[in-house]
């Protein structure tokens, strides 16, 4: 398989910078990774995972959609997408790389996001096999294999070296791109470093977990459920763990009075907050009970009903680390099972 | 501790003192409890955890929780019950509902600064005389407890109890806290330097929201940011400052009346000090107006909404400089 030596990381990224936009987790002041444009002196860092997802390059927290300019009795309407460049983002675990898939059901079928379309098609996925996984990792549960992490491009590395792996055409251009560094190498070493990331991923608290309980046909199992009270009970309310989700993608379309005009733009919502789905008439979901349930019937039960029985979660344990009074996805679904 | 606390709730409920317990519920991790009402003694027996990582302030619940029929015991450590008498003073809590226990709290671990060592596939972690020992998927590894310390607990205020109807242990004593050093230090920046801090520091937030609804002074039944009447009601930063706006206007709503608990630099995702913002106005109540504690009683009136003619003129931001 193509290969390259650690050593050579930051030639690869020059290299990968001279034509695109790359971006790679890098440690923060903090010493948190966030995806980070590489310049010269960006080092990769060796977190298992960025403190935000990777969702952020292609469904952005606020993105303008359209501007009225207005001029008397007329409006103009002015479209203020940019020309999109195109990008890299390096390092991407199986979690991110598979919520991809997840927001392309919904943004890319019909009507399809034309801003979210275009992001993707100037993005390149190039993915990392994770080695160290944390007590908080789950993404076998949703069948994700944390040592084939797939993406455009399917890197994996055994300390020494990185394999590279063409997973598509977009993929195929890149290894191209880059092959001046690369070389034939024996991925005996690296076959190991995956045995032995497997075993370690059997052996997490989290490894029995699995979705077998729910899917789109358990509406009625768990909607009028006792549990969702005692659940809620503690949640605040805020919208941590809907932010820091590789795959919750639900937004809400504001205006901006610029005073000589109005920027309309999108971000991100949160169900968990309390003017979601508030509309002329009021709002169908008063209480934080059900703000609650939704997010969690939208993972498990109503997401699988849309698209093909597939979850709606990728288990990158996210919130799981960051929920202020650690309620999450995995008590969730711990307490409601309905054998 | 933790089984005496047990002990205590299942004796409060049995002689009908109460009829519910808040505390914190065991959860999956080493370090991942939730805040959760229980309401039988097996209930209590299964899940109820007093720990290192049992930091969560219990304290607002007590707004709703109090409305409720019946009465119901809460286990409140020292800063939790300078929360619960400020909620008092602002008639929040019906405080004949509520039989509080007060607990010793040596200081609570952040979970974070664990993992920031590279620690990771925790199984779990026992401390021994404050030294850690963390089993992991990876091996054994030992940490001592201060290097694990939540950062609000290293400035720790007080370990007295300021109310409670029983009391577990023996009560603590105010603290000669440094917890003013860090802004004393913000103080002597330049006014650039620490417009670049706030800058670099406000402008990490995703506006989860998380500060202001964990806040016990932020007890709003309808927030200005989120009534979209207001005018200002916003989800998502509509120019650069305005996350920053937000941290700002929720300081001067809430001074005063914070009782530097911590708990908003405690779940900020995003690792932001915003305890700091709020510890800059009591530092300036302090001196401006005098020693003061919020949630220290319940009678006295707060600097603020008070006046008295020796109260400084306004000008006092000028006199004091901007430098």
């Amino acid at each position: 398989m193509l290969m390259m030596s650690m050593e050579k990381i930051d030639d690869l990224f020059a290299l990968i910078a001279e034509k695109q936009a790359l971006y790679i987790p890098a440690d923060n002041k903090d010493g948190a990774a966030e995806y980070t444009r590489w310049s010269e002196g960006v080092r990769y860092s060796s977190a298992l995972n960025t403190l935000r997802s990777a969702k952020d390059f292609f469904f952005p927290q606020t993105e303008n959609l359209v501007d009225f300019k207005m001029n008397g009795k007329n409006i103009e309407i002015i479209d203020t997408r940019k020309e999109a460049e195109d990008f890299v983002i390096f390092g991407v675990r199986a979690c991110d790389a598979k919520s991809f898939t997840i927001l392309d059901n919904v943004y890319l079928s019909e009507p399809v996001d034309t801003y979210y379309k275009t992001r993707r098609e100037h993005g390149t996925v190039v993915t990392m096999a994770c080695t160290k996984p944390a007590e908080t990792c789950f993404c076998g549960t949703f069948g994700i294999d944390a040592t084939q992490p797939g993406g455009d491009v399917e890197c994996a590395s055994d300390g020494k070296n990185i394999f590279f792996e063409a997973k598509t055409e977009k993929g195929k251009a890149f290894v191209e791109s880059i092959s001046s560094l690369l070389s034939e190498g024996d991925t005996s070493e690296v076959e190991k470093v995956k045995e032995n990331t497997k075993e370690i991923l059997a052996k997490l608290p989290l490894a029995n977990l699995t979705t077998d309980a729910f899917g789109g046909d358990k509406l009625k199992e768990y909607f009028d459920s006792d549990k969702w009270a005692g659940l809620s009970e503690s949640c605040l309310g805020c919208g941590t763990c809907t932010f820091v989700c590789p795959t919750c993608q639900c937004y809400d379309i504001k205006e901006f009075d610029t005073g000589h005009g109005i920027k309309r733009y999108r971000c991100w919502d949160s169900c968990m907050y309390s003017d979601f789905t508030k509309m002329a008439h009021g709002n169908p979901r008063l209480t934080q009970l059900e703000r609650f349930r939704q997010r969690f019937m939208h993972k498990l039960v109503y997401y699988p009903a849309n698209y093909d029985g597939e979850f709606s979660c990728v288990g990158c344990g996210r919130c799981l680390s960051k929920c202020p009074i650690s309620m999450n996805i995995v008590k969730v679904m711990k307490a409601l099972e309905v054998k | 501790m933790q089984k005496a606390i047990i002990e205590k709730a299942k004796l409060l409920l049995a002689d009908g003192t109460v009829n519910r317990v808040i505390g914190w519920k065991k959860g999956d991790f080493a370090y991942d409890s939730t805040p959760a009402v229980f309401n039988s003694a097996e209930e209590l027996d299964k899940d109820f955890v007093y720990d290192d990582f049992t930091a969560a302030n219990v304290s607002k619940y007590l707004i709703k929780e109090s409305q409720k029929e019946g009465r119901v015991l809460v286990f409140l450590k020292p800063c939790d019950t300078y929360s619960f008498n400020q909620l008092i003073k602002e008639h929040r809590i019906n405080r004949d509902n509520v039989y509080i226990v007060g607990i010793e709290c040596g200081g609570k671990l952040d979970i974070e600064k664990i993992k920031a060592k590279g620690i990771s596939g925790i199984q779990s972690i026992t401390n021994n005389d404050g030294t850690l020992t963390i089993e992991t998927l990876y091996g054994t590894e030992s940490v001592s407890a201060d290097d694990a310390m939540a950062e609000r607990c290293l400035t720790c205020k007080s370990k007295k109890h300021v109310v409670y109807d029983e009391l577990m242990g023996e009560d603590g004593d105010v603290l000669d806290s440094n917890r003013f050093d860090q802004v004393a230090e913000l103080e002597n920046m330049t006014a650039e330097e620490r417009y670049e801090f706030w800058r670099s520091q406000l402008s990490k937030c995703i506006r989860c929201n998380a500060c202001r609804n964990v806040c016990p002074a932020c007890s709003c039944e309808n927030c200005v940011f989120d009534n979209p009447n207001s005018g200002i009601a916003n989800k998502a930063p509509a120019d650069s400052f305005e996350e920053n706006m937000f941290h700002i206007i929720r300081a001067f709503h809430v001074a005063g009346r914070c009782t530097d608990c911590g708990e908003c630099s405690r779940v900020c995702p995003q690792n932001i000090p915003l305890h700091l913002l709020n510890r800059k106005f009591i530092k300036d109540i302090n001196e401006l107006y005098g020693e003061y504690q919020a949630g220290a009683d319940t009678e006295s009136r707060a600097p603020l909404t008070n006046y008295t003619q020796n109260d400084c003129e306004p000008s006092v931001v000028h006199e004091r400089g901007v430098e």
